[in-house]
């Protein structure tokens, strides 16, 4: 999936050509390259020159299917639960043209914006987005003013309510603070795609890919290119890191 | 005005039976003997570091890798919070915070210093082991070896 | 005079005194409790939800913030415009702005999620975000306002009054147009990103502040077995009618404005008509009890000698209380309204995407909100006996020359 776009692996990417020209929009990432590719070594830091990034192909988006969300819960230790106050990372939103009717289902998560409002709006920059283009949380820094949430178009933060145990060793989570969408960066650092993608694949949907939006040959990169996408809310120029397709 | 004098006087009291009891506390500690917190040895060989540089050192060395792997995506392990964990998981509770005996909260409450690690961070290891970032190298940290009976550290 | 000095100085009526302390006290452990419950177990205890991320409390923090700007504009048109009888109002006036600016930044921070990492947000700027200025203009405040009080108490000083007095005035214009901002600068929700805000905050601020002022100084008055003299009361309500009917101005061109858009439509039929409580709180509480009412109370002819001291302490309460609707519908309303993520279509979700969220303040956001008068309150009543704060008019100067004002 991932890699170092100063190293390039020439014999992969003419493998990887080929398989995109091969297969097209129906390649499943991650799965196909897992074990080809290596990650960046652990003391080097996200690098600037990558974008993760994701494409939504909501064509193939399943109803009523919800594996992308049970697979972020059980990767990010969230509960589940759908009441107000609980945090939910990804949610699977249904929308209908009230002039068309015209009906279909995405998965709604941080959209890893360009340029997040969240991040411009956190007073003490625990809302930042790193090298790479994952907006994160820092909640070493979060105050729980929930600005951010205020600010976010997408919805797409929760606020933790009520005290944690038991979080996943990999994804510290905590009350007071606000969290999101990570791209499952603990997975991503360690050259695997975002659990939801995993999943989505894994029921047969192939409806999400994640990649490299500043490498040409990757995969997302190919897949963008010969087929249209939208950002939502396009007009207010955030520069999404999450487009769709077929809306 | 007579309110405010006897408030006054009271006040001073006070102020004068707290500050004696302040100084008296130490020295009475002292003549009973102070029960030094008694830390259960981790599984590993050693510290990462000498015990006197982790002791003074570890809150600036976690603070600094913290940093450097949230915001910078730096995953090197050998400071990570979570291999410290790993290590020095209570044999009971499986935990670094479940009871006053496990190991971070044992010497906490000795030293009176508030954690909120905890309250994001989990205090147990990860049930099924991950697979670490980076498997090409990096600075790697002493391989956890089991070590049954638990020591004192004095 | 002599008597005036005695009560001013606390000598006299200490129960009294001691009475309202204890009330603004039992008040503030009522606050206290509810910081230290919500600290432990959450804000899972109140009302607030992932969809109305910030509440009641936010509704009296802002609202007091605003006020505070606003108590001091008596000070500035006194040592800035140099009126006179508005300058013997500046002490109070800018103790005012002190206390009211403490008692809606105490319950922002009892608020914070992670109130104990207050440090952070005073350590850790991200001088791209609104609110990081914020924080600096809410301390710059105190100090500033600190240093204008000492000029305007210690003779000795007295000449750095004006320029003091100026810099307090400008930075309270800069307070306010960054707290209109806060909501200003949110692109994300159909009811904020205007710029319109920031100058309508400061109009706003100048009513709610001067309402304030003048129940203030007319309790002190009360209290104190003195009256107020009749051209001075006649200036500030004819000023507080002028506040309240620019704030009604503002509020008419900010719907205009988003009714001439038809993306805003959906919002404006549902803040101005549909939306239930919001509607019934904008146009009853903000519209009528807050802006007309106060207008008609102010402006209605008085008869005789009659001054209407009572008329223009109610109109100065419906103020106050017509302030908080405006917050509620401002803070609250518009983070009730769905997000649109997705304009033109139906959605749902288990987020609550595409539906009006609930909220139903409980008794600890309650708790957090009062705190803030309450805070101010007890603050205030410290102040005036602590330190000479009553307008030291010269009261016979007016009897002989009253066109001198």
């Amino acid at each position: 999936m991932s890699r170092a776009t100063d190293n390039p692996n020439s014999e992969r990417r003419d493998f990887l050509k080929a398989g995109a020209m091969a297969a097209g929009l129906t390649v499943g990432p991650g799965v196909l390259l897992y074990g080809v590719a290596y990650s960046r070594a652990p003391e080097e830091p996200a690098s600037p020159d990558k974008r993760w990034g994701m494409l939504i192909d909501t064509t193939k988006c399943g109803d009523g299917c919800n594996e992308c969300v049970t697979a972020c819960n059980t990767e990010n230790g969230l509960s589940g639960k759908t009441g107000p106050q609980d945090s939910q990372w990804i949610r699977k939103v249904h929308i209908r043209d009230l002039q068309t009717g015209f009906e279909l289902n995405l998965p709604m998560l941080c959209q890893h914006c360009e340029n997040p409002p969240c991040v411009d709006v956190c007073p003490t920059g625990a809302s930042m987005k790193r090298a790479d283009g994952i907006v994160l949380v820092d909640r070493h820094t979060c105050i729980g003013c929930r600005y951010c949430m205020m600010a976010c178009p997408y919805k797409a933060r929760s606020f933790v309510h009520e005290p944690l145990t038991d979080q996943n060793p990999e994804v510290p989570r905590g009350m007071g603070c606000v969290e999101s969408c990570t791209f499952c960066v603990q997975r991503v650092d360690r050259d695997e795609t975002p659990a939801c993608v995993e999943a989505c694949n894994a029921a047969g949907h192939k409806a999400m890919y994640f990649g490299d939006l500043k490498d040409p040959e990757s995969e997302i990169s190919q897949a963008l290119k010969i087929a249209r996408s939208t950002e939502i809310r396009a007009d207010l120029g955030l520069n999404t890191g999450v487009r769709y397709q077929g809306i | 005005m007579a309110s405010f004098r006897i408030l006054g006087v009271w006040l001073r009291s006070a102020a004068l039976v707290t500050g004696m009891a302040c100084l008296a506390t130490p020295a009475m500690q002292a003549v009973a003997g102070v029960d030094l917190p008694k830390l259960e040895r981790g599984k590993g060989e050693q510290c990462v570091e000498d015990v006197d540089t982790i002791r003074r050192l570890h809150p600036a060395l976690l603070k600094h890798q913290r940093d450097d792997t949230l915001r910078r995506g730096i995953r090197t392990t050998r400071h990570s919070l979570k291999k410290c964990v790993e290590c020095h998981a209570s044999e009971q509770t499986g935990s670094v915070a479940a009871s006053k005996q496990d190991f971070c909260v044992a010497c906490h409450s000795y030293a009176a210093v508030k954690l909120d690690c905890w309250d994001c961070h989990a205090t147990k290891p990860a049930r099924k082991p991950v697979r670490q970032a980076g498997a090409l190298g990096g600075a790697s940290h002493p391989t956890p070896l089991w070590h049954g009976a638990s020591g004192v550290i004095k | 005079m002599s008597q005036q000095l005695c009560i001013n100085q606390g000598e006299c009526r200490t129960s009294l005194f001691l009475i309202l302390l204890a009330l603004g006290g039992v008040v503030v452990l009522g606050t206290l409790y509810a910081f230290f419950t919500l600290e432990h177990h959450g804000h899972v205890l109140t009302g607030m939800s992932n969809q109305i991320v910030w509440g009641l409390p936010h509704v009296f923090a802002v609202f007091l913030i605003v006020a505070a700007s606003g108590a001091l504009n008596v000070a500035s048109i006194g040592s800035v415009f140099g009126k006179e009888v508005y300058k013997r109002r500046a002490p109070l006036s800018g103790m005012l702005a002190l206390t009211l600016l403490a008692g809606g930044l105490a319950v922002l921070v009892l608020d914070l999620g992670r109130p104990d990492r207050l440090i952070v947000a005073m350590t850790h700027y991200n001088f791209k975000s609104i609110f990081a200025w914020n924080m600096i203009f809410y301390n710059g405040f105190f100090a500033i306002v600190g240093l204008y009080l000492i000029t305007l108490m210690d003779r000795k000083l007295k000449s750095w009054s004006k320029p003091a007095g100026f810099a307090a005035f400008i930075w309270r214009l800069i307070l306010t147009t960054a707290t209109g901002s806060i909501f200003g600068f949110i692109v994300a929700r159909s009811g904020y990103d205007a710029a319109l805000y920031a100058p309508m905050f400061i109009i706003f601020s100048f009513a709610y502040g001067l309402a304030i002022f003048m129940l203030v100084q007319a309790s002190m008055y009360s209290w104190n077995r003195l009256s107020l003299d009749a051209g001075i009361e006649r200036r500030m309500k004819n000023l507080l009618a002028v506040f309240v009917g620019a704030s009604l101005y503002f509020t008419v061109v900010l719907h205009l404005t988003n009714l001439y858009f038809a993306k805003q439509w959906d919002f404006e039929r549902w803040i101005l008509l549909e939306g239930g409580l919001y509607p019934a709180l904008f146009w009853v509480g903000q519209i009528i009890l807050g802006g007309i009412l106060p207008l008609i109370l102010l402006l209605a002819p008085r008869s005789g000698n009659h001054r209407g001291t009572g008329l223009n302490i109610l109109a100065a309460l419906l103020v106050i209380l017509g302030g908080l609707a405006q917050m509620y519908v401002t803070i609250i309303g518009v983070q009730a309204f769905p997000m649109p993520i997705f304009p033109g279509h139906e959605v749902s979700s288990t987020f609550y995407d595409g539906v009006v969220a609930d909220y139903a303040p409980g008794v600890y956001e309650w708790l957090l909100g009062l705190g803030g008068p309450a805070i101010t309150f007890v603050l205030t009543v410290i102040g005036v006996r602590v330190f000479k704060f009553l307008p030291q008019d010269d009261f016979h100067a007016m009897e002989t020359h009253p066109q001198r004002h």
